[in-house]
């Protein structure tokens, strides 16, 4: 089987596909930005998208997501390493601290975005409720998606 | 300098928004190996003995280790030594780790720690703190002769003569839950044993300088042969410190004996079973006013649930004593405070330390005495609380600082338009589903460690022949922002670009101990260290160049990257001034020390100058309450705070929605659910944290009044944020169904919703 990680196509191996898709993530691929919170599926700090849909990677074995594409953190911003507009609005609304939430909840964001470039915040509290944020409070991570949406509007 | 009043720059963000920043669990090392803790299922029993031998014959099993294998002292504390690195004469309670396996990979320790034995012969648990202080009572140090960890007091006045006086007297007992820090990042370590005979210790924890001393007594080692290195932190809101540092402690073992990498990385399970909690409180609490409304007398008995070890207990119950009547000023007060031992899960420091549980007393009986005197409780707020001036409960005269009680209420009071809407609040009557309410709170805080220690920070400035600067600061990045803020400080008093500013990841080998970054004092503390280090510098440099700037040293001024003299035509580029320090054979170097003003302290009465100086803030929430269901729903929330000086806006606003969210989950959802001495709650699935439909917009308001007795002017907010919003939504549910509530998390039933108010 196949997968395709940030745009770059893996092939699978029988082992590997046994595994966790966090575990393959953070192991194989050393892609480490999504973590490993709670490992039941409540925190949502090993978020990562498939097909553009957000996931939950504790939750999942690789062999569920055959074929796939996968977008994590590492793969969100451009080659040279200019921010995507939602990972400056982050920065800029003050939407991180300890961090540990962050790659999950820009994914999040990244889908809800990408279906409705225009959410209100309560679409957008809807959309983040399953991360979990234990130092922002949530508000100003609603703040920074709210600011870059106008940017997937644009597109 | 960027626009960081607006934008909320961080010299971290970058890394942490791309995924790039490596937490201590993302650490990879060749040949490193993997450890887990093995538990008993006891809560309380004489450990006989560890069978380990099947254990380590399981495939890729190095070694499995316990007590017997800790060379150094298996006990340890910052305040007594009763933490055991594993667990030897007893298990104490449920999380106590009585051994650890070593293997090649985590899912081969996670198989050979099913197969250790373990022996024990289960004791009859002690599960309540108030029996804990029956002379009867089962003992959970033997040792130690009682269960009693410390007694605090504060006697004032007369407290017979408060009462005679007193024409209403109110009774209440307030309870208090076990609650999680719920960092985000479970604990992890990783420990390197270095070839210069080092340990380099890497891990979640928030004390580097406390864990140090953890790992060279459990190893036998001079601190100089301990290297503690800062990670980034996945959160730690004080809950990173003690257990975390046995984490690094057990780590480095297992590091020393194999002589290998070894990584720790805790499941949420295990850190929610092994790490200390806040501490739950009971409070007798008595309160005597006039009929005018002036508080004459306060008497409260305060137990506070230790757990098995003392952690810091003593400190923790220090501040609920010496803020045991909140803002306000009491003529005779009477309190008596135990932390005490049981067989539940430790308890230890957790942002608010010891205030949050206090301020639900004092801000929930402060508006039914309020009521039974036909007062607004605003009213008797302002009657009573602390102004210019004024002497503290114990006998501090509040003098060198502004005392802004007053003002943040008014704002408070304004900007949610409070009065207006007290009037709308439905206390327990109303046609719809819904019950309105709105509520506040407020309080005082001293800040930093006060009388609990010795409160001293450094800091160091290097700046490199090409002029960028290295920054060392003794206060540790937790995720609030204490880098940042920091470099701000350093960019501001020196007048260079932040972007030449490097801040240095501290290490325990680098800068002097500075204690931990906790007690909100890593701004005023750190910050002030940095501000002085800066002076200083500036300084020695400006006396090298005066002369050429045609001024005197103190007149030269450090801004745009330049240095200026008396006349503004005269200036010296920065990077070319440093250029020349070296050819002259001076380093542009200096390190700031900032010492806390002194505080006294009387332990027998509770007497005293407690802390340097206050912060006052004041919280207002409006929710709703389903007459059906019961279920809270707030509507907005409302924050002022008195910060001193504001560093970073940006941040600093953070740290109100984070202490206010926290705040919440303290009042409405979070608790372990301990029974028999077990967490019942143990994983986030289970334990309700405030999520973001839970949550409603909240608004900051910053006020500063410059604080001289900081360097910077700045004070702190950390914590400040998180106490008082318990008591707010009380109040606030109580003028929605007009039931008081004297427990945490505050559980309503329909029928209270429906039961209608005074
Ligand atoms: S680690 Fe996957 S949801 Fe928490
Ligand atoms: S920033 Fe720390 S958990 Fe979200």
């Amino acid at each position: 089987m196949k997968l395709t990680v940030n745009g770059i196509q893996r092939d699978i191996t029988r082992a590997q596909a046994e595994k966790r898709l966090i575990d393959y993530l953070r192991e194989d691929l050393d892609l480490t930005g999504a973590k490993i919170g709670c490992e039941v599926g409540a925190c949502g700090t090993c978020t990562v998208l498939v097909n553009d849909r957000p996931v939950k990677s504790c939750l999942k074995r690789v062999n569920e997501v055959a074929d796939a594409s996968i977008l994590t953190i590492e793969g969100l911003a451009a080659q040279d390493g200019t921010l995507h507009p939602l990972q400056q609005a982050f920065i800029d609304a003050g939407a991180v601290q300890c961090g540990f939430c962050t790659p999950g909840m820009i994914l999040v964001a990244h889908a809800l975005l990408l279906s409705n470039p225009a959410p209100t915040r309560a679409e957008i509290r809807r959309a983040i409720h399953g991360n979990l944020c234990r130092c922002t409070g949530y508000q100003q991570i609603i703040d920074a998606v709210e600011m870059a949406a106008s940017f997937y509007g644009k597109k | 300098m960027p626009d960081v009043k607006e934008k909320g720059w961080r010299n971290d963000a970058y890394a942490k928004v791309t995924g790039k920043a490596k937490y201590s669990d993302d650490l990879k090392f060749v040949n490193m190996l993997h450890a887990v803790p093995v538990y008993s299922d006891y809560v309380h029993a004489k450990l006989v003995q560890v069978h380990t031998a099947e254990a380590e014959a399981s495939p890729g099993v190095v070694k499995v280790l316990t007590s017997r294998d800790v060379p150094g002292s298996n006990h340890f504390g910052q305040i007594i030594r009763d933490f055991r690195i594993f667990a030897d004469d007893k298990i104490r309670y449920h999380g106590d780790v009585v051994a650890m396996v070593v293997a090649e990979t985590r899912a081969q320790a996670l198989q050979a720690a099913a197969r250790v034995r373990i022996e024990a012969e289960p004791l009859p648990a002690l599960l309540d703190a108030e029996e804990a202080l029956r002379p009867d009572a089962i003992l959970v140090h033997e040792n130690h002769g009682s269960n009693i960890i410390n007694t605090h007091h504060v006697r004032r006045g007369d407290i017979e003569k408060g009462f005679a006086v007193s024409e209403l007297i109110l009774e209440r007992v307030y309870e208090t839950q076990f609650i999680e820090h719920a960092y985000m990042e479970p604990e992890v370590s990783v420990c390197l044993p270095r070839p210069d005979g080092v340990m380099e210790v890497r891990g979640s924890m928030q004390h580097p300088f406390s864990t140090r001393r953890f790992v060279a007594t459990c190893l036998g080692v001079p601190l100089a042969a301990v290297e503690v290195v800062g990670m980034p932190l996945g959160g730690g809101f004080g809950g990173k410190d003690d257990t975390a540092a046995i984490v690094c402690a057990r780590t480095a073992l297992a590091a020393r004996l194999l002589n290998r990498p070894v990584k720790m990385a805790y499941s949420r399970e295990w850190s929610i079973r092994e790490s200390y909690k806040r501490h739950p409180y009971r409070v007798y609490y008595k309160m005597g006013l006039t009929r005018t409304g002036e508080i004459r007398a306060v008497q409260c008995k305060i137990i506070a649930d230790g757990g098995a070890y003392c952690s810091v207990t003593p400190w923790v119950t220090w501040r609920s004593t010496v803020q045991c009547c909140g803002p306000y000023a009491v003529e005779h007060v009477h309190c008596d405070t135990w932390g005490v031992y049981t067989n539940n899960v430790v308890t230890g420091a957790m942002r608010g330390f010891g205030s949050p549980q206090m301020n639900f007393v004092i801000e929930s009986i402060i508006e039914e005495a309020a009521a039974e005197l036909g007062l607004p409780a605003i009213e008797l707020r302002r009657r009573n609380m602390v102004r210019q001036g004024s002497v503290t409960i114990t006998g501090q005269k509040l003098d060198n600082h502004t005392v802004s009680m007053e003002q943040v209420l008014d704002t408070v009071f304004q900007e949610i338009g409070y009065e207006k809407k007290l009037g709308c609040c439905s206390h327990g009557q109303g046609d719809g589903e819904e019950l309105y309410g709105i509520g506040l709170a407020m309080s005082y805080r001293g800040v930093s460690l006060g009388a609990e220690g010795v409160d001293f920070c450094a800091a160091i400035i290097n700046v490199q022949a090409d002029g960028s600067v290295i920054l060392d600061v003794g206060v540790h990045e937790n995720g609030q922002g204490s880098e940042t803020a920091m470099s701000l400080i350093l960019a501001q008093e020196l007048g260079i670009d932040l972007d030449v500013i490097h801040y240095k990841r501290s290490s325990t080998s680098t800068i002097p101990d500075s204690g931990t970054t906790v007690a909100s004092r890593g701004t005023i503390m750190g910050g002030g260290a940095v501000a002085l280090a800066a002076r200083e510098l500036k300084l020695k440099i400006a006396k090298l160049f005066a002369a050429e700037l045609d001024c005197a040293p103190e007149e030269v001024r450090f801004v745009a990257n330049q240095l200026i003299g008396k006349d503004e035509k005269k200036s010296l580029p920065f990077a070319e001034a440093i250029r020349r320090m070296f050819q002259m054979q001076q380093f542009p170097y200096a390190l700031g020390v900032y010492r806390a003003p002194q505080v006294t302290w009387d332990e027998e009465i509770g007497q005293g100058n407690a802390y340097f100086t206050w912060v006052y803030g004041c919280q207002a929430v409006e929710l709703t309450v389903n007459k059906t269901t019961g279920k809270v729903k707030l509507l907005n929330a409302v924050a002022c705070h008195d910060v001193g000086k504001a560093i970073n806006n940006t941040m600093l606003v953070g740290q109100f929605f984070g202490g206010m969210a926290m705040g919440t989950g303290y009042a409405l959802h979070e608790d372990l659910n301990v029974v028999d001495g077990k967490i019942s709650h143990g994983n986030l699935n289970r334990y309700h944290l405030p999520r973001a439909l839970d949550l409603p917009e909240m608004k900051a308001v910053v006020v500063e009044n410059y604080d001289a007795v900081s360097p910077t002017g700045a004070k702190s907010i950390g914590e400040p944020t998180n106490e008082i919003m318990a008591p707010a939504i009380a109040n606030a549910i109580f003028h929605a169904t007009g039931v008081r509530h004297y427990k945490l998390p505050i559980k309503i039933t329909a029928q209270d919703s429906t039961k209608g108010g005074r």
